[in-house]
């Protein structure tokens, strides 16, 4: 691999780091996709009692509602938005454009997120910018071939290092873009809040804001052993060089994935234990299927848990080897969910969160002779079971990716989030494993027939005779859909029973690519 | 208390009998040895509830009694003892031991605290202590030592009549040993899962007398349920079976082969460890079979690579096979015969080691090391 290396942010002759931020990203995909909500206040994160805003559109934001702020108070604050569940499919379709694009402008990307990413133009193939102007005019013609490509507005900042660049693709959001000359970066950075600066997160915010430190400017005038005294020697000593606008990371494409994971916030806590197994259970096969997506295996599996008093608790266990057997990796979070549950419910009733890791990765697995007799004893009864379990419908809705909406971020980026289809794995899935505990959603068990599967607010479907559509919502077994597409005018609503036989669920990843390839062929 | 004693004879009894002293005792007196003597025995004894053990030998005793003391203390003041006879006497609550011009007083522990040894289940059978210690030492080598499933801590022992067959695994080998041993009874059946770890130790300790008595009680309610003991030379020594089902693990032996290759034990041992050295924390490696022979390799582009090629009778279709390369070597090691046999079914099935006593010889099925392949993704 000859990649070339990222000049050191101090000898950069050009503010040739740009960071690339897409504006409200998933409100405003939602806002895309659905006309009807164009121009007005999109909330987009965990509808349920106790979910959390992912994304708000810039017409909820001035009512206040930001990201982290739980969807109860949103309502609260901007009644009149609509709050939809996020569809991870459509947004990740959309963010492999966007990384393309960056990635035909310089080798050198690394994404943090769905709708965030560095790009060094230093090793742009054509040679690197030579000054301010040629940045400027790169990062305009960047965020006009993001618009054009997806519709969408994206904010881009540069400096001379990833620090700067991100600072300066916030100063002008949304739509923004401004380029920090080479030797202005302290200009910009010194009325931030120390905040700003990578990694000061609430612990370090306060011990500064105790001895009167709240600026960048205010945290220069510390030494550097004021600030060694004070964090220690690592972290203050990259403070001091952060307050001073030196950052020596270097733009790294392609950070390696050192765990993956997946977790749920429940609407009502998890009293017994065995909607806690059934729960745990479906968590574990979601992150064997990413891992397995991801031609990963991993040794050690990692199981938290946070009781109705916050108290958090995780256990993990270690492999022998690299795996990605759904049945072991099942088996080892039940393990250490029995484990893991007493102590985080030693103070306080019922489980509100609980979440499943695999990390230790590896691209090999060890064969694990206990499941291959497992395999051998159920090629034996097969017979039996396939007579047995042939009138299987199969006719769970994808309900993967709604279960996904709460989870935090995870640190898998881009690729973390559940293929498209992740749904209908689920299904193939949950067949697979046998008798060993019903499937559950957030809601209750897998849906197996149509009177009992839900709509979620958000989701896409296709109505037999009126095409397709999205849930703009659901209760009392009636599901309300309007009839529209990304492009569509606004459309028109319609309520049907939830049980209705014409109303089926579309793959958001489908909707999504479909929009981008009509975007891609000028009608 | 007051006898005399050799003190090979003492430091032997006290070395072996301390072995299974616990580290961390979860009681003070069970971090001592019982000295009991009487009727011209001196019996040494330790145990800490999952294992016991007993060593008596003869000596002469000018009065009897019994004194517990620090074991590890005693172990240690026996082994360094010069060659003369010891003297030891109880001295109210103290035990003094003089050897030559040596002269240790020990404090005691109280007696009447002291548990209750285990009473040993009935003999089942005997077997030549070489044999027996040979055999545990192939199979342990594939118990696992973490304890998240404790049956994969254990070596299953099965006895069935003249025949007495060992197995374990840590769920990614398996190993089983096949012996003829001598039953009390010809239609003796039982079956056990002893901890792997304490059985290779108490093989090993155990090979000075000519034959080991192993006693298994084999049905409910019996004498020393619960428990296996064994016995040899003077010594015996008790341990807490395991609880738990064995995986039923002749399943997985393929019924038939799709091929097997012959190679020679030592060179391929050598090789497998020259080439291991860039497989680090034992990522795989590979071995490629085709006409005539083998080509070892590990590691991958972005890291070290190693490859090595080597003779093997071998003339099927060509084939890959990956393996962790510590499970490899440590079956090979186990086979125990100057020539290898692997015998395949396809390259994500289990693949099964045996020895040969020579390339044209027949294979020896009465040791079998089965190894579960590495898939490689990507």
């Amino acid at each position: 691999m000859d990649r070339p290396p990222s000049p050191a942010p101090l000898t950069r002759q050009a503010p040739s780091v740009l960071h690339v931020d897409m504006d409200a990203f998933y409100a405003a995909v939602e806002q895309q996709h659905k006309p009807s909500l164009r121009g007005k206040p999109v909330v987009v994160g965990g509808v349920g009692l106790r979910g959390v805003v992912s994304t708000a559109s810039y017409e909820a934001r001035a009512f206040g509602v930001r990201s982290a702020v739980p969807t109860a108070l949103a309502r609260r604050l901007c009644p009149n938005a609509a709050y939809l569940y996020p569809r991870f499919a459509a947004y990740h379709a959309v963010s492999t454009v966007v990384m393309q694009l960056l990635r035909e402008l310089s080798p050198l990307v690394e994404p943090v997120s769905l709708d965030e990413a560095f790009v060094d133009l230093a090793a742009m193939p054509d040679g690197a910018p030579r000054d301010i102007e040629q940045v400027r005019g790169i990062a305009e013609e960047l965020r006009s071939r993001i618009a054009r490509r997806t519709g969408l507005t994206a904010s881009v900042g540069g400096g001379t290092s990833k620090l700067i660049a991100k600072v300066a693709s916030d100063a002008q959001k949304p739509d923004g873009c401004v380029i920090v000359p080479v030797g202005g970066e302290l200009d910009w950075l010194d009325p931030l809040p120390v905040r700003a600066l990578w990694g000061v997160g609430p612990a370090t915010a306060d011990r500064l804001r105790k001895i009167g430190v709240g600026t960048v400017a205010e945290l220069r005038v510390l030494t550097e052993s004021d600030l060694v005294g004070l964090l220690g020697t690592a972290w203050g000593g990259m403070l001091f060089r952060l307050a001073r606008g030196m950052d020596a990371r270097a733009v790294e494409p392609e950070r390696p994935t050192k765990s993956i994971s997946a977790e749920d916030t429940y609407p009502h806590d998890l009293a017994d234990r065995a909607a806690m197994r059934a729960a745990v259970t479906q968590l574990a096969e979601r992150v064997v299927r990413r891992l397995r997506s991801a031609g990963h295996t991993g040794r050690t599996v990692t199981v938290k848990a946070r009781g109705h008093d916050f108290t958090t608790v995780t256990r993990s266990e270690t492999f022998g080897a690299p795996t990605d057997d759904e049945r072991l990796v099942v088996e080892a979070a039940i393990r250490l969910l029995d484990d893991a549950v007493p102590a985080a419910t030693a103070s306080s009733t019922g489980i509100r969160l609980l979440g499943v890791g695999i990390s230790g990765l590896a691209d090999y697995a060890q064969g694990d002779l206990v499941a291959e007799l497992a395999r051998l004893e159920r090629a034996l009864g097969a017979a039996e079971a396939r007579a047995q379990a042939g009138a299987g419908d199969g006719g769970a809705p994808g309900d993967g990716e709604a279960g996904t909406g709460f989870a935090e971020p995870n640190p898998a980026g881009p690729d973390g989030e559940p293929p498209p289809g992740a749904g209908a794995g689920a299904a193939a899935a949950h067949g697979e494993s046998g008798p060993a505990v019903p499937a559950v959603t957030l809601f209750g068990p897998v849906p197996v027939d149509r009177a009992a599967r839900r709509w979620l607010a958000g989701q896409d479907v296709r109505h037999a005779q009126r095409g397709p559509g999205w849930v703009q919502g659901a209760g009392v077994g009636r599901v309300t859909v309007r009839f529209e597409g990304p492009d569509t005018g606004p459309g028109r609503i319609g309520t049907f029973r939830a049980d209705d036989p014409d109303l089926e669920p579309l793959d958001a990843g489908e909707v999504a690519r479909e929009a981008l390839r009509s975007r891609q062929s000028p009608a | 208390m007051k006898f005399r004693v050799e003190r090979d004879v003492l430091a032997d009894a006290v070395a072996w009998t301390a072995r299974s002293l616990p580290a961390r005792p979860p009681a003070p007196v069970l971090a001592g040895l019982l000295l009991r003597a009487e009727s011209g025995q001196l019996t040494v004894s330790g145990f800490d509830y999952e294992v016991s053990a007993r060593s008596e030998v003869s000596t002469e005793i000018e009065q009897e009694g019994t004194a517990l003391v620090s074991g590890k203390l005693l172990a240690e003041i026996t082994r360094s003892l010069p060659n003369r006879p010891v003297e030891i006497t109880t001295e109210g609550s103290k035990v003094t031991l003089v050897c030559g011009t040596s002269r240790f007083t020990l404090q005691t522990m109280p007696v009447d605290d002291y548990p209750a040894l285990p009473q040993m289940p009935g003999a089942s059978g005997a077997i030549a202590g070489n044999t027996f210690a040979n055999a545990v030492s192939q199979v342990a080598v594939a118990a696992g030592k973490d304890d998240t499933l404790p049956f994969l801590t254990g070596v299953r022992i099965e006895i069935n009549g003249d025949t007495l067959r060992l197995a374990a695994t840590d769920r990614y080998r398996l190993a089983v040993r096949e012996i003829l041993w001598k039953p009390e009874r010809a239609d003796a059946e039982a079956v056990a899962l002893v901890p792997a770890k304490t059985l290779y130790d108490i093989a090993k300790s155990l090979t000075s007398g000519e034959w080991v008595t192993i006693a298994l009680s084999g049905e409910d309610g019996a004498v020393g349920e619960g428990l296996i003991g064994f016995e040899a030379g003077g010594r015996r020594t008790t341990t807490r079976l395991l609880e738990g089902e064995f995986i039923k693990y002749n399943a997985l032996f393929p019924s038939e082969y799709t091929g097997a290759a012959v190679i020679e034990t030592a060179p391929l041992i050598e090789a497998v460890k020259r080439v291991a050295l860039v497989a680090e924390r034992n990522t795989p490696i590979r071995l490629n079979f085709s006409a005539g022979q083998v080509t070892l390799e590990a590691g991958s582009g972005d890291e070290a690579q190693a490859s090595e090629t080597m003779d093997a009778v071998f003339d099927e279709e060509d084939i890959s096979v990956a393996f962790n390369p510590g499970y490899l070597l440590e079956g090979l090691g186990a086979i125990d015969a100057p020539f290898a046999q692997l015998s395949y079914t396809t390259s994500t099935k289990p693949a099964v080691l045996t020895g040969r006593p020579a390339v044209d010889a027949d294979h020896d099925p009465a040791y079998r090391y089965l190894i579960m392949p590495i898939r490689l993704s990507g």
